[in-house]
């Protein structure tokens, strides 16, 4: 006899219980889920709809759309139509835009994990009740406004901000240096804003570790260094994904950061796009780059996720 | 990312102390091993594999401060067999600890071979644990864990992978090699954390509680393995175990812990038929005391009164003195039961008979009352006399049987 056969001889009651059970549970599941599942489609789904919509019409000339089926916005973004001959030419403006912006989000991920993992590994071995105070600390820049912050940072960097002025008055320079306005600006700015995003999921996942793992490994010959890579990260490994995700993602479409600290010089996603819904007044463009931005985070993410993803057991 | 790392878990700051080597000059405590239980265990210097000096380990400040190894002094020699044994939180997981180097001594030394280990982090230490609560790596799989020491060691790729086979086999987990060690049962994971200990072949295993979740029969075939292994490969082992049997059966010499203290240290017979103190005895096997008034004394063996003013021979231990109102202490098995109450030096009512398979417990209610008395009988085909409780029985002692032990 095989095991389904004998089960649904013998057990046929105790399957029916199970399976009533399950379609119960399920039904309740279903009626829970609910508030969640109508948030999502009124605040998640309908809006991208809608930008789906839009980025397949036409720009009208003072801002919003005429309601005309072009491909024109996903053209624009890599090509310019010339207005004597009609031919398409290959701009790369976006696409280096695009680039760049990628290109600070990475940098701004790895320097924020290389800074956020020391720091969440000492609050995570400070005694449990000092712990809670330095998650506190984190998260006070948190209390007040990203874009106050900024402005502070514009201070502090700016040619007769507070860098400057010390290093003129200790005679290190003569002339000050030029930080606002720079790429340097913008970076600076990125890791300012999103450091915390990156300390705090990991801090969640280390304060998790069980340290006795650490002891094991140390009493089997691994250095400090191989501790780290073959035990402490591995296991911190869930933390690790959450902040890169938490720190890359909105870091690629940072708007007030480059904006303030760039001087609308050295743009970024977020700037370009909301360019095209103010001065651009070309919306349907605006939505094609936002919806590129997207199918672009969504690959990454991807590759990002099936890499790091298997390789870790929880629990 | 070097300056949060320092403040590892087993980085505390070192004491400071004499270089690595420099420990010839150490005074010499003197090893309790010896001293008592009369039974003279020649010093072998040189030959020590551990040498545990003084050593106070003192947890918390100020109010909460506990001294969870309370100046212990023992040494443990090579190729040994070495038992701690004592209840819940005596500190024989701290002692472990400080031997392999997460704990640092409050004072005290703890030297391996002769040198002094103290400067030494726990990834130099020839000095594997097998953890009381495992900790396995879970993000590794059964046979990544047994490998990691000797990875760690640098050990050629096949030469890691024969000596975790051999280790695989040694712990039946062939089957599970491949498995993640989340996903398998407590018994497999001690078996695990054993192989796992054993495949760099350290010159000491500390081995806190190995074999405590594996079933019976499990348990006393890996006993064997254990013994075996120790003899082959020459590997010094400290054992910890709450199991008396375990501890008997297996051990060279056995160390009884109370309270951060070793009370006793030596051979299981020493343990187990001249116990230094009366806890050893009460914690090791089953005991009678019997109260009982000394009359005299001469060389080591004491003449002790009952109420009945019936006498009996008693030996005491080395450097104590017993005067007045004594208890004896009395193992189950030597004493006798007698049908005539009379020829018994003590004598009472049955009031129990306990049939063990092997053996059968008589609980005999004294006549002089106080706790019963219990007398173990090995069982055989051919036993002489039946009793019946409520009998009427003497109970009669055997040559040595009865010690006066320090309360
Ligand atoms: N890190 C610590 N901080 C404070 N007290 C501790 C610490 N570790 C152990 N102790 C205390 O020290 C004493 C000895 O603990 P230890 O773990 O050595 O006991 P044990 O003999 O191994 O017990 P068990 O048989 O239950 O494992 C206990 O009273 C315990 O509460
Ligand atoms: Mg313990």
């Amino acid at each position: 006899m095989t095991t389904a056969a004998l089960s649904s001889a013998s057990l046929s009651k105790a399957a029916l219980f199970e399976a009533q059970a399950v379609k119960t549970s399920a039904r309740r599941n279903r009626l829970l889920s609910l508030p969640a599942l109508l948030i999502i489609g009124i605040f998640g789904v309908l809006p991208l709809i809608i930008i789906c919509v839009y980025s397949f019409l036409v720009a009208a000339p003072y801002g919003g759309v005429q309601w005309q089926f072009s491909t024109d916005a996903y053209l624009n973004f890599l090509f310019q139509r010339d207005i004597f001959d009609d031919t398409l030419q290959f701009t790369p403006d976006f696409l280096i835009i695009y680039l760049r912006s990628f290109l600070f989000a990475v940098v701004t991920t790895v320097i924020c994990l290389l800074l956020g993992f020391p720091t969440a590994y000492f609050m995570a071995t400070r005694p449990p009740a000092q712990r809670n105070w330095w998650v506190l600390l984190i998260t006070i820049p948190f209390w007040s406004n990203l874009l106050v912050r900024t402005l502070a940072i514009m201070f502090i960097i700016r040619d007769e901000g507070l860098i400057n002025n010390a290093l003129l008055a200790l005679g290190v320079i003569d002339k000050p240096i030029t930080m606002l306005y720079t790429n340097f600006a913008i970076q600076l700015g990125l890791l300012y804003a999103f450091l915390p995003f990156m300390v705090l999921p990991l801090y969640s996942s280390l304060e998790k570790l069980d340290f006795r793992l650490v002891e094991a490994a140390y009493d089997l010959y691994a250095t400090r260094r191989q501790v780290l890579w073959r035990v402490i990260i591995p296991l911190s490994k869930p933390g690790i994904v959450a902040g890169c995700l938490l720190v890359f993602i909105p870091a690629l479409g940072a708007y007030v950061t480059p904006l303030i600290l760039g001087g609308g010089v050295h743009l970024m996603i977020g700037d370009l796009i909301a360019q095209q819904f103010g001065s651009g007044r070309n919306w349907p463009l605006g939505c094609a780059q936002a919806l590129i931005l997207m199918a672009a985070v969504l690959v990454a993410l991807f590759f990002y996720v099936r890499n790091t993803s298997g390789k870790v057991q929880h629990g | 990312m070097g300056i949060a790392f320092e403040n590892q878990v087993a980085a505390p700051q070192l004491p400071s102390r004499p270089a690595y080597g420099d420990n010839q000059t150490g005074t010499h405590l003197p090893e309790r091993a010896g001293s008592l239980n009369g039974v003279i265990v020649p010093e072998q210097p040189g030959k020590n594999a551990i040498e545990v000096r003084g050593v106070r380990k003192v947890f918390g400040t100020g109010e909460n401060q506990v001294a969870a190894l309370d100046t212990v002094s023992v040494s443990i020699r090579e190729n040994e067999f070495f038992t701690l044994l004592g209840p819940s939180g005596c500190g024989k997981t701290t002692l472990l600890r400080l031997i392999a180097g997460f704990d640092f001594p409050t004072a005290g030394e703890i030297l391996l071979h002769g040198q002094d280990i103290a400067p030494l982090p726990p990834f130099k230490r020839p000095v594997n644990t097998v953890f009381q609560s495992y900790a396995l790596f879970p993000h590794m799989t059964v046979a990544q864990n047994i490998g990691f020491g000797l990875e760690m060691l640098g050990k050629p790729k096949a030469e890691i992978e024969a000596r975790v086979a051999q280790m695989l086999k040694l712990v039946k987990m062939e089957a599970l090699k491949a498995r993640r060690t989340s996903q398998i049962s407590g018994g497999q994971q001690q078996r695990v954390a054993l192989a796992r200990a054993l495949a760099p072949q350290p010159k000491v295993l500390l081995l806190d509680e190995p074999l405590s979740a594996l079933d019976y029969k499990l348990r006393k075939e890996m006993q064997i393995e254990l013994k075996r292994l120790q003899h082959e490969t020459g590997i010094t082992f400290i054992f910890v175990t709450h199991d008396q049997e375990e501890a008997l059966t297996m051990s060279d010499r056995i160390a009884v812990m109370s309270a951060g203290k070793i009370l006793q240290v030596g051979t299981p017979r020493d343990i187990y038929d001249r116990p230094a103190e009366r806890f050893v005895a009460d914690f090791i096997g089953e005991t009678n005391f019997l109260p009982g008034t000394v009359v005299s004394k001469h060389a080591g063996v004491a003449t002790v009164k009952f109420a009945s003013n019936a006498t009996i021979a008693a030996g005491y231990p080395e450097g104590f003195d017993p005067t007045g109102e004594v208890t004896l202490v009395v193992r189950p098995e030597h004493a006798d039961l007698v049908p005539d109450p009379v020829k018994g030096t003590i004598a009472g009512t049955l009031a129990n008979i306990v049939y063990f398979g092997t053996d059968t417990h008589y609980h005999v209610k004294l006549d002089g009352g106080g706790e019963n008395f219990i007398v173990r009988h090995q069982n055989s085909r051919s036993s002489p006399v039946t009793y019946a409780t409520g009998a009427k029985v003497g109970i009669q002692f055997e040559e040595d049987a009865a010690r006066v032990l320090k309360d």
